[in-house]
């Protein structure tokens, strides 16, 4: 058993316990490569099937291609997919593009508020209607008492301090020192009414295991990673306004491992191209404790 | 490459941080910037500089100066790559020093050379070994303060290797080190020519990685049994993670408690590749030649091995986090691999605090951060491995109030009353001659999942009448519905031992093995019997799944301890009490309602 497989297996078995634990669960998809290997790894601990909603946040300022991708992979695995919006924000123009807010408070409309409120049952949810492939509104607006998340411990300071199974008071607060110890595959799977929980199968993760195992399995990436002539290629997606290509030559996979393992980006963090990291020192850790992903 | 999880634990402020830091620093695995950052962040400040602040990303935790969760740090050399747990050794927070440890395949632990061995030196050490870590590696750090001197870490060793001899944990590796210095960490340093070891980061690479436990007999939990119907899938898999041994496809399993059992017909996986194996370590999934009723928290063997032990007492070594003490005479819950199962503490054999190993016996409550020996009570059997035949799958955590408290590892299976009852059961289900129409056939043909129903309460409350009246209607509605006074079986079936004062358990082992037939049989069983107690119930579950068995109480009085499930009037409402119990029925998906 190669280490790349004992990370596969343990997150497989994660996202097990979870679907036999909790009954409104659902699973996060940003279309990024960690929660795409997410879903894959879902789609091979229930042997093809993903038997529980995948919950898309459209900040509506997302680089067109994710949602291209999106919606064929939704197709194509017959996907329960899912979308949140805060139709608010975006109408009153309370955002960073329209030059009305900071860019930590924008992804604080665009992404927490939305989130929240879609994981609550309160905003509206769009659900994929897989004979016409449009979104229609989902009569299910029952709260997620679970969600599986495909955050890193090496993406950043805050997320190393998380655990398998992480539960979020009422408040959606994040009470760092209140964690519960995890051992031996045991994880917090009790809760009390109110409470609910982020679950993180990829903890164990590194960016370039997620690069080796999208390599190794042949998993479906959006184009955007990859240079396709101009000589750069995006490391992490999000928003474009606030997302920077890296100048890059990678082609593929192949070309990223290298990069990653020898070339230049051996020592720069992954979240270098977000520009609202760059905002507030601790923004991020901020961001999270609010529920931000 | 391959990869090596490592916790640093020791005694507060006793330099785990700084050595980490040190490690990072000297390996070059720092982000690029980081250092100069930090160092600048140190001089605009007017700080000294730490290695320690190195680990402290969270704004939260430079506040109050300690690394209060088993962050995970990454770092490489030639060799392998190292994912370091830091390991707080805040005495609050020997919950998180215990989940870093549990996924630890070898320990740093660092001890002050100045201080000396303090509590949690020693706490750590005992939990340790309790965890069952056996690589453990000792730092006697801030050897810088002591003048490099042999003599103080020649003490400190003694010490420390008589403290841990007590228990049985065998540590050879010590090494004298300065993180703040950085003496030997990544390279010998010639302020100890006395030390003719290897450096730290020599030692890691010296460290074994344990392999996946292969060569063992079979051992998995079942997970789940998925049935996802989406295009057109029919298949029914048993999912689970293999944790000791190999399993093949044709392979006889059984499944425990209940010992029934059958033959792997596939290993199912998401790509199309045939796998015939499939070893330790991989989550997995298969199905089933004769399809047999399987649930998640049964662990399944294979018939040639080793049969697991199968009780409802076990003797157990535990660890208690909890705030609250751990107490006799409460319920608390017990997880085991996917096993869930709630007990009580019968007896506490000994308390031992694991910082000084005093030893308390006749004591009542286990308090925070103790350890203790003793015998818990489950309310249903559990089929498990005891740790002489395998650490990995001996151990359990204890859950109170939703949270995890404690755990531990079973030491020993302990009879209990129904040691006779239970193995005949197992011997009977593996004995079993199985029908080709499978339990799941049955239950479609008739529409229906078998059942027992014990109607139980008092005298002349109306207990055959209520069963009667249900009978019909049951059977009207073309259900295969049964009804079986226990005055049935005692003039016919118990003829022998009707007289006999003492055949009560023996009675109801009868019932339970007719209630077996009947419902393999496909049926809906309506049992009358007058007080039944737990310790009956317990008899009967032992013999039919507790899954199939609904208990019905009937009249207001409820005189004996059992736990029911559903509680009616009876006479002065004989409708309304059929009517309650038949959407009971309905409720658990017995009978389907006709919306
Ligand atoms: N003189 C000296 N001080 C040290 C050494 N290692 C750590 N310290 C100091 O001991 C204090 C506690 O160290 P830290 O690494 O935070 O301890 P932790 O609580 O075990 O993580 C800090 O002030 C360090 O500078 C050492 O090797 N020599």
């Amino acid at each position: 058993m190669d280490y790349l497989e004992q990370i596969e297996h343990k997150s497989i078995h994660i996202i097990r316990e979870a679907y036999s634990n909790f009954k409104n669960l659902a699973m996060l998809w940003s279309i990024g490569k960690d929660s795409t290997v997410l879903l894959w790894l879902a789609r091979k601990a229930f042997f093809g099937h993903v038997p529980l909603p995948l919950v898309h946040i459209d900040t509506s300022y997302k680089i067109p291609e994710m949602i291209e991708y999106r919606d064929r992979l939704a197709m194509e695995w017959k996907l329960n997919l899912v979308y949140g919006q805060n139709k608010e924000a975006l109408a009153n123009k309370n955002t960073f593009p329209d030059g009305n807010a900071t860019r930590i408070e924008c992804c604080s409309q665009l992404k927490t508020k939305a989130l929240q409120d879609t994981l609550h049952g309160i905003g509206t949810r769009y659900k994929i209607d897989h004979d016409t492939g449009k979104y229609e509104i989902w009569s299910n607006n029952e709260p997620f008492t679970g969600v599986i998340v495909g955050v890193r411990a090496d993406e950043e300071g805050s997320r190393s301090k998380e655990r398998y199974f992480s539960p979020r008071n009422v408040e959606n607060n994040w009470e760092i020192s209140a964690q519960p110890p995890e051992f031996w595959n045991q994880y917090k799977t009790e809760f009390a009414p109110g409470t609910h929980v982020r679950i993180h199968p990829l903890l164990d993760w590194t960016e370039l295991n997620i690069w080796e195992y999208i390599e190794r399995e042949n998993i479906p990436t959006v184009s955007l990673y990859y240079d396709q002539g101009e000589k750069q290629r995006y490391r992490s997606l999000g928003c474009y306004p606030c997302t920077l290509a890296v100048e890059s030559c990678a082609k593929n996979p192949v070309d990223i491992i290298e990069e990653l393992k020898t070339g230049k980006f051996a020592n720069i963090a992954e979240r270098s191209g977000r520009a609202q990291d760059k905002d507030d020192g601790g923004g991020l850790e901020s961001l999270r404790k609010g529920g931000y992903m | 490459m391959e990869r090596m999880n490592i916790v640093v634990v020791g005694h507060v402020d006793h330099g785990k941080s700084t050595v980490v830091g040190r490690l990072l620093v000297d390996t070059n695995s720092l982000p690029e910037g980081k250092l100069a950052q930090v160092k600048a962040t140190c001089e605009k400040n007017a700080k000294p500089f730490e290695y320690a602040f190195l680990l402290d990303a969270l704004k939260d935790e430079q506040a109050q100066g300690i690394t209060i969760d088993a962050a995970r740090i990454f770092f490489k050399t030639a060799k392998r790559y190292y994912v370091i747990i830091d390991a707080p050794g805040h005495i609050e927070f020997l919950k998180n020093m215990i989940s870093g440890a549990s996924q630890a395949e070898a320990a740093l632990l660092v001890i002050d050379a100045d201080e000396g061995v303090q509590e949690n030196t020693r706490r750590h050490g005992y939990m340790l070994s309790m965890l069952g870590i056996e690589q453990v590696v000792v730092l006697i750090n801030k050897m810088d303060l002591v003048d490099y001197s042999e003599k103080v870490y020649d003490n400190i060793v003694k010490e420390y290797q008589d403290f841990l001899v007590k228990f049985g944990l065998k540590v050879d590796i010590f090494i004298p080190v300065s993180g703040r210095e950085g003496d030997n960490i990544t390279q010998s340093s010639s302020h100890t020519p006395w030390y003719k070891g290897k450096c730290v980061l020599e030692i890691l690479d010296l460290l074994q990685k344990k392999p996946q436990p292969v060569d063992f007999p079979m051992r998995m939990m079942v997970q789940d049994v998925y049935k996802f119907t989406g295009q057109g899938d029919r298949r029914r898999i048993i999912a689970g993670t293999v944790d000791l041994g190999v399993l093949r496809v044709n392979d006889e399993v059984i499944f425990y408690p209940e010992g029934k059992k059958s033959q792997i017909e596939t290993i199912e996986s998401f790509s199309s590749d045939n796998k015939t194996a499939v070893t330790a370590g991989y989550s997995t999934g298969f199905t089933l030649k004769e399809q047999l009723y399987v649930k998640r928290g049964q662990l399944v063997t294979r018939s040639v091995d080793p049969a697991p032990e199968c009780t409802s007492r076990i003797l157990v070594s535990l660890f208690w986090l909890g705030q609250k003490p751990l107490k006799r005479q409460k319920i608390y819950t017990l997880k085991y691999g996917t096993a869930k199962v709630q007990f009580s503490i019968e007896k506490i054999h000994k308390v031992l605090n694991a910082s000084n190993l005093e030893q308390f016996d006749n004591t009542d409550e286990v308090s925070h951060h103790s350890v203790a020996e003793c015998v818990l009570k489950l309310q249903q059997t559990l089929a498990f491995d005891c740790a002489n035949f395998s650490v990995k799958t001996s151990r359990f955590v204890i859950v109170d109030n939703y949270e995890i408290c404690g755990g531990g590892i079973i030491r020993e299976a302990v009879k209990d009353q129904y040691a006779n009852i239970r193995d005949q059961a197992i011997l009977r289900n593996y004995k079993w001659e199985r029908s080709m129409i499978s339990q799941l056939r049955r239950a479609e043909k008739y529409n229906q999942k078998s059942t027992l129903v014990l109607i139980t309460g008092c005298k002349e409350v109306g207990k055959k009448t209520l069963a009667k009246i249900l009978e019909s209607i049951l059977f009207n509605d073309g259900k295969f519905v049964y009804f079986l006074g226990i005055g049935n079986v005692l003039y016919g079936v118990d003829a022998d031992i009707k007289n006999n004062v003492d055949s009560q358990n023996e009675h109801f082992r009868r019932l339970g093995e007719i209630a077996n037939i009947l419902l393999d049989a496909g049926a809906i069983l309506l049992v009358t019997a007058v007080e039944i107690r737990q310790k009956e119930l317990d008899i009967i579950k032992l013999l039919v799944n507790p899954d199939k068995i609904v208990t019905v109480w009937v009249g207001d009085s409820v005189t004996t301890g059992i736990e029911y499930n559903i509680k009616v009037k009876g006479i002065p409402a004989i409708d309304e009490s059929v009517s309650q119990v038949k959407s009971f029925l309905q409720e658990k998906g017995v009978i389907f309602s006709a919306i």
